[in-house]
């Protein structure tokens, strides 16, 4: 178990330290690399800007400027926005929730609803629900997030008016149920594309496991077809789920930037969008590298969340 | 050979009536009868052995008995299988309610499957596997079906058995996993213990220890035994009865001194000739000898007796027209082959 | 046995020709797949003669007949908040984004199978420095990196074509590495090389065509892929620039019209999704035909 996880852990640091010198090269490919967010300061000169240039280091070669910048990223000191100054892992901290609360939801409509989908189609294969839902996946994975979205507001907010088309909450009424209320359209856009893939991905793994020798064991100790699904194939299946739901995390984040801002929904997605349109290059690169640090970290958990789950590797 | 265990009565009524088994399978290439036809009892108390290459269909008729054939997709089980059960009734498996089978099931006739590695569930304990049978059948106790997992798992030999419930399989070799495989079987004392191919898996030594197991349980409970297997080794360790099966039918039925003594069917000689023999090491030397040919694919069964194309007695217009019938030889002993009386004779092929 | 051998080369050749067969037999029997072939077909075609036929042109604005709604006027499908003709824009924008779908496939289906062909054939410290840059570049989500460099490029079809195809080269890469590493093991690899043949003979000749199968299917699910990322950077605004129109861009402008002129919105989605679901439904069509193990099932 803990060599399982270690050697995880080693290639989890090595791709972190992948994934930084990309950040770093993408950031010096912005216009006026690093340097750029004072170019815009009023009142700085030519001369102001070498100076600087020289107090940050910038005219040492590029490896000893990339381990500061590492050194940097490691120390939590991420720079600050040119937008207002704040540090740029403070500005990604205060968004953090809103996203989270986004992803967390629409991975539970997945996994309920496209567990349940994907658990039924596998134990009536090919009947016409297996192979109504098969088709109906494959098409919520060919629809862009943002239409989906168009037409959940045009839907349930503009013809039907059940709900808010956006924006997190109201000011002033922050109840629980507001902002549920708030909360189920997002996630349901966002959880369309991971619905659709945990359908499928279920599916499978239940038909690995449907077949197995321990299935037919559990039939013939004269168990109720429901206790020998659940306890025997379901439990069995869930298995591999955790992996498919660690590898599904840069998919959420993708997603939940196209869905806050179709639902103006204060979270990263909407920073980074901003961002992106105020040139706010520390925060846009901040963002780009802790996102990747999030899919990482996503992968990991499922990792120690698998070896707790089996206990052929807990019991190695 | 092994001496008659006092417990099998040929006298008392059957436990089990399989009467003309038929299990077809729809596959792309159209039906295909894995079991064609077949018919026999399994007394109170006795070890019936069923015999026969893979493909033979004997496995087959053990998941028809426990009704685990999956019937969707066109395949068909006809016949009848009437089991006498605990509370006197006779019933037809083939035909009872999902209930019944269920009930059925685990409490009367159980099954030990032949790969113990993958048979038990992997992330499940195996005291947790043991007792889940108990639980659900007799409505006692996760509690108290664990204490009666420990004792089970004790009777089947398995050391330190407070400890192994809470191990995983793959914490076990695979002899214990077997004995575990066994404790689950008999979780809810079965009369009939259907064993496919029990020792299979193993290496020699662990087969027969679990096999000495198999007869020391049946000598306790008095169950009977359908024993699967193609190793005519282990039919003369442990069976009473010896069924004979070849391309879904059977073809000889003897008790086993009879069968081992003074085989008829050309085919149960031709496996006797290809077992290595205890008497074969001292002196006379007789080389072993495969049986030519192939078993026959399914989807093109040869006409007539099916074992023609490799039997070395075959006769033109004799053995490839007809299929010929299970005749007795003597009471206690059926042959289905035209020749038989040859063969018995011994005119040579 | 003389008979045998006599007609062994030739019973190897029908072997291989019901293969094929048998292949195509299940392609074309797949109903999704075929659905989708025709569909694309169906969609170039339109995308590309369906302009001229179409008495409207892309860019001629019509203040008096702004928000027409679809089949009422000679508007087929409406007009937008210009009144320009939605089905002249609708069959312009696909030809923009049909044409980035593919072109970006093409640039990430090299890239891929270069890198992937060189960490499969290497494999040590050369193959697993590509792959694990590959796993780090499969960190970033697709969309952030996607903006990101589309916020240093000034946007143009070319560059837009160029980032998507960066975003989307790594499947390629690792269903590349795999095959190769694979077949790397086999006899005639090993044989060739015995020979000493050079290493890029051996490559791009004796492995790669192997490879052929599982690069197809990954090409068809990349135009798909590329199709939708287009959509994205263009409605998210970084992508192709009105006036010029993609699907994409089309439905950016639409949204604030979404109560009063919803088609407006509707119909570029639908066009998306369609030819999405198209691409989709043939990759995973051609990934059951070729697939050998699909005989048993």
């Amino acid at each position: 178990m803990s060599s399982f996880l270690t050697r995880r852990l080693i290639q989890s640091l090595i791709l972190l330290w992948i994934v930084s010198m990309i950040g770093f090269a993408l950031l010096h490919l912005t216009p006026g690399g690093p340097l750029s967010q004072f170019a815009n300061t009023p009142g700085m000169s030519d001369e102001d800007l070498t100076r600087l240039a020289e107090q940050m280091g910038l005219n040492r070669p590029l490896p000893v400027q990339y381990l500061e910048w590492f050194g940097r990223l490691l120390t939590g000191d991420w720079g600050r926005s040119y937008r207002d100054q704040s540090p740029v892992l403070y500005v990604i901290g205060s968004r953090l929730g809103a996203t989270l609360q986004l992803m967390i939801t629409a991975t539970l409509i997945a996994v309920i609803v496209g567990g349940f989908v994907g658990v039924v189609g596998a134990v009536r294969r090919y009947s016409f629900f297996d192979q109504f839902v098969t088709i109906g996946a494959m098409v919520a994975l060919s629809i862009p997030t943002f239409w989906f979205g168009l037409v959940v507001i045009y839907v349930f907010s503009v013809k039907l008016g059940w709900l808010p088309p956006g924006n997190i909450s109201p000011v002033g009424n922050e109840s629980f149920i507001v902002f549920v209320h708030h909360l189920i359209g997002p996630s349901m856009v966002l959880g369309l594309v991971t619905t659709a893939i945990w359908s499928r991905f279920m599916r499978s793994s239940m038909l690995d496991v449907i077949n197995q020798d321990y299935v037919r064991t559990a039939r013939a100790k004269g168990l109720s077809e429901r206790i020998v699904l659940v306890r025997h194939v379901l439990r069995n299946a869930l298995l591999p789920m955790i992996t498919i739901a660690g590898l599904e995390v840069p998919t959420l984040l993708s997603g939940a930037l196209v869905t806050e801002t179709v639902f103006t929904w204060p979270g990263m997605g909407r920073l980074f969008l901003d961002s992106i349109g105020y040139r706010d290059y520390p925060v846009v690169m901040g963002l780009l590298t802790f996102t990747a640090i999030l899919v990482i970290i996503g992968n990991l958990l499922a990792d120690i969340l698998y070896v707790v789950a089996d206990p052929r590797i807990r019991l190695q | 050979m092994t001496p008659q265990p006092t417990t099998a009565s040929a006298d008392g009524p059957p436990l089990l009536e399989v009467r003309d088994l038929t299990v077809e399978f729809r596959g792309q290439t159209g039906k295909v009868a894995a079991v064609n036809g077949v018919s026999f009892d399994v007394r109170p108390g006795e070890t019936l052995a069923l015999v026969g290459e893979s493909g033979s269909g004997k496995s087959v008729t053990s998941l028809a008995i426990m009704r685990l054939i999956q019937r969707a997709g066109g395949n068909r089980v006809g016949g009848s299988i009437r089991l006498r059960r605990r509370s006197g009734d006779t019933v037809d498996l083939l035909a009872v309610s999902e209930d019944e089978i269920r009930e059925i099931r685990g409490t009367e006739i159980a099954m030990v499957f032949q790969e113990p590695m993958t048979s038990l569930n992997p992330v499940h304990t195996i005291g947790a596997q043991v007792a889940e049978g108990i639980v659900f059948h007799r409505r006692v106790s996760r509690k108290a079906a664990l204490a009666e997992a420990v004792e089970l798992l004790d009777l089947v030999g398995i050391p330190e058995p407070q400890r192994r419930i809470r191990n995983f399989p793959h914490q076990l070799s695979g002899g214990m996993r077997q004995r575990a495989m066994i404790a689950v079987a008999l979780a809810c004392k079965p009369n009939l213990l259907i064993a496919d191919e029990p020792t299979t898996a193993l290496d020699v030594t662990i087969q027969a220890q679990i096999l000495e197991l198999l007869q020391g349980l049946q000598r306790q409970t008095g169950m009977s035994i359908v024993f699967i297997t193609h190793n005519l080794g282990v039919v003369a360790e442990v069976a009473d009865r010896v069924l004979v099966m070849y391309a879904g039918r059977i073809v000889e039925e003897a008790g086993v001194v009879p069968l081992f003594g003074r085989p008829l069917m050309p085919y149960t000689q031709g496996l006797l000739r290809s077992v290595p023999r205890l008497d074969m090491m001292s002196g006379a030397h007789e080389e072993l000898e495969a049986i030519p040919g192939n078993v026959p694919d399914p989807t093109a069964m040869p006409a007539g007796c099916a074992f023609h194309p490799r039997c070395a007695h075959f006769r033109p217009s004799l053995c490839d027209t007809a299929v010929p019938g299970l005749e007795p030889a003597d009471p206690e002993h059926s042959v289905r082959c035209a020749r038989w009386r040859d063969v018995a004779a011994g005119v040579p092929a | 046995m003389t008979a045998d051998t006599a007609i062994a080369p030739h019973g190897g050749q029908t072997l291989r020709r019901s293969t094929r067969y048998r292949t195509l037999r299940r392609f074309t029997r797949h109903r999704l797949a075929m659905f989708g072939l025709v569909v694309i077909v169906l969609l170039v075609m339109a995308c590309a003669i369906g302009p001229s036929l179409v008495p409207f042109d892309q860019f001629q604005l019509n203040m008096r007949a702004r928000f027409r709604e679809p089949f009422a006027t000679v508007h087929i499908l409406g007009t937008d908040e210009l009144g320009r003709d939605l089905l002249a824009r609708l069959l312009m924008a696909g030809r923009i984004s049909l044409t980035i779908g593919f072109a970006a496939m093409v640039i990430a289906v090299t890239v891929g199978t270069i890198v992937g062909t060189i960490a499969g054939f290497y494999g040590g410290a050369i193959g697993s420095a590509l792959m694990r840059f590959v796993d780090a570049v499969l960190c970033f989500p697709t969309i952030f990196l996607l903006l990101t460099l589309a916020a240093l490029v000034s946007p143009s079809i070319l560059t837009i074509t160029l980032i998507i195809a960066l975003t989307a080269w790594m499947e390629v890469a690792r269903v590349v590495q795999g095959q190769i590493r694979a077949l790397r093991e086999r006899d005639f690899a090993v044989a060739a090389e015995a020979m000493g043949a050079p290493d890029r003979w051996i490559m791009f000749k004796e492995l790669l065509p192997n490879a052929v199968a599982p690069i197809v299917v990954a090409a068809t699910l990349i135009i798909a892929r590329g199709i939708l990322l287009e959509s994205y950077v263009s409605y998210l605004g970084y992508g192709i620039q009105p006036p010029v129109a993609s699907w994409g861009n089309m439905l950016e402008k639409a949204q604030q019209y979404l109560t009063t002129a919803p088609w407006l919105a509707l119909l570029p989605g639908l066009m998306i999704t369609l030819a999405v679901a198209s691409f989709n439904f043939l990759g995973d069509g051609l990934r059951d035909a070729l697939d050998p193990r699909s005989d048993l099932t």
